[in-house]
């Protein structure tokens, strides 16, 4: 038994040092590689981002509520109050009118505009976060309750927005799912063929080796070997590129959030994503030499 | 040992390159096959490495009939076998003791025992002093020196070797049929494919003739060839 991982170790490096052989070729098709599995995790990070901005699928259907001019900062704190005791809401925040006109001052330009206002035009706000899961017609229910109130004026709940943002969601992530699937072929097909031409390559030697008596299966190794770092080669530049792409619009996003007041920094890939892209390129890369070994070996016969 | 019982061997192409050839090779025996180009020399041994197989008849290899082998059973009674090519068939990218050991290493052996056994197969061919170096700084003689080694070193029972000393001059294919007549004192079978009717000479060995798929002599049998030309 030690002598069969002694000489899988053996093979493991010896096919290393084959890819340190043709140093330019190995890289460009672990460069291939990388590419190819970089994408959709730049695509991921992009909608894991997105839900970060928009505060996940809750934050996306909350009410605003637009009290009656008429109605004062009191009565507007005791109704969110009463608001946050429902079983169906989660939260409730209210935005003083003058903390919103401010708020609006700074972030909008027009600060100078606001000053020059003999008083102030906003009415006090509630944002009122339903129970998280909700269903549409709760939710529906819900805004028609409070529409009803003495105290509101207007109910916004953009729901149309809400839904267009979902159905983009979907398409985006079915699009990786796609993206994912067919650039995992591809790579399949990348793999397969450096593969293929490394077999064609070394043709006499298969030949050699089946005369005197090796296994298929002691053949296929080193270039199972040869996927296997090109997969992981692979797997790890592409972590290389999507955490060289964070760092490079980390300053820029930093800064257009600051301009809204937010503190929103990109976050990249967990830990247990970063193993599924490396894991992802190590399948790929056994799983493209196992097919091309399976089925350019067959055709090889001593002669 | 090795008996073929009316093996007929017919390439896909129409050629028919043995015609039911029925002969017994017993164990511990060196037998020189003969033949003009095309009469079925190395058929016969390949049909012996089982890199072909008969169209007819029945070869049986240490009691074992050749037919009954599966696919992926072949590696594993390669291994049994000691092949000697004309080409040699050596891996230039390794060492010679590299290209020694590889049987062994197919074999799953132990480094200390390949260290062991390749060292005692390149002091039999005498090219233990050559052992780090690569097959293309050897002469062909040296080349087919490390295939006969590589050849013995797993300690097969059967070596088939097709014209092994084809491209050598007079001197070295003695050395080499010296060294084959070696193996036979230990037990080893073997069966050499040749041209050289001098060479053989030299050896008091079984010798069978082929002509055009049919074997036409057999010095066991007493006869006399048919042909000197061969």
């Amino acid at each position: 038994m030690g002598n069969y991982f002694t000489r899988h170790l053996q093979v493991m490096i010896a096919s290393l040092g084959k890819l340190r052989e043709a140093p330019l070729a190995a890289f460009l098709t672990i460069t291939v590689i990388a590419i190819t599995l970089a994408l959709p995790s730049a695509l991921h990070i992009v909608i894991k981002n997105a839900l970060q901005v928009t505060g996940g699928w809750a934050g996306a259907v909350d009410f605003s509520l637009y009290l009656k001019p008429d109605i004062d900062e009191d009565q507007a704190r005791t109704l969110a109050t009463l608001l946050d005791g429902r079983a169906d809401i989660a939260q409730v925040t209210l935005i003083p009118a003058d903390e919103a006109l401010a708020e609006f001052a700074a972030l909008s330009g027009f600060g100078d505009a606001v000053d020059a206002l003999d008083e102030n035009p906003l009415p006090h706000t509630l944002v009122v976060r339903p129970l998280a899961g909700l269903s549409a017609d709760a939710s529906a229910l819900l805004k028609q309750e409070m529409d009803s109130l003495p105290e509101t004026d207007i109910v916004q709940l953009d729901t149309e927005w809400v839904g267009r943002f979902q159905s983009m969601l979907k398409l985006v992530r079915r699009a990786l799912f796609m993206t994912a699937g067919l650039l995992g072929i591809a790579l399949l097909v990348v793999i397969g063929n450096t593969i293929r031409l490394d077999i064609q390559n070394r043709r006499d030697e298969i030949e050699i080796m089946q005369l005197i008596g090796a296994s298929d299966g002691f053949i296929r190794r080193p270039f199972l070997y040869t996927g296997f770092w090109y997969g992981l080669g692979g797997g790890l530049l592409a972590l290389a590129v999507v955490g060289a792409g964070l760092i490079l619009l980390a300053g820029p996003v930093s800064e257009l959030a600051g301009q809204y007041g937010s503190r929103f920094s990109l976050s990249g890939l967990s830990a247990k994503e970063s193993a599924i892209v490396v894991g992802t390129g190590l399948a790929l890369g056994l799983g493209g030499s196992w097919f091309a070994t399976a089925r350019h070996m067959r055709r090889i016969l001593p002669t | 040992m090795i008996r073929f019982d009316n093996v007929s061997k017919r390439y896909p192409g129409g050629q028919e390159a043995l015609k039911n050839l029925t002969l017994q090779i017993d164990k511990g025996e060196l037998v020189f096959v003969t033949g003009h180009s095309g009469a079925g020399k190395s058929t016969l041994l390949r049909l012996i490495g089982l890199i072909e197989k008969p169209t007819r008849g029945q070869l049986l290899v240490d009691n074992r009939s050749t037919r009954g082998i599966r696919k992926g059973k072949i590696p594993a009674y390669r291994r049994d076998l000691g092949m000697v090519f004309q080409d040699h068939k050596l891996l230039f990218d390794r060492t010679v003791f590299d290209n020694v050991a590889l049987p062994l290493v197919i074999a799953g052996m132990g480094h200390r025992e390949i260290g062991k056994r390749v060292r005692a197969a390149l002091d039999s061919v005498d090219l233990l002093r050559k052992e780090k170096q690569r097959p293309e700084t050897l002469s062909s003689g040296e080349q087919q020196r490390v295939g006969i080694a590589r050849a013995i070193v797993g300690r097969p029972k059967i070596v088939i070797a097709d014209e092994p000393t084809g491209n050598l001059d007079p001197e070295l294919s003695l050395g080499i049929m010296r060294l084959f007549d070696r193996f036979r004192e230990i037990g080893v079978t073997l069966l050499i494919a040749s041209h050289d009717l001098a060479l053989i000479g030299q050896f008091g060995h079984r010798h069978i003739a082929l002509s055009d798929g049919v074997l036409e002599y057999d010095s066991a049998a007493e006869a006399k060839p048919a042909s000197d030309a061969y």
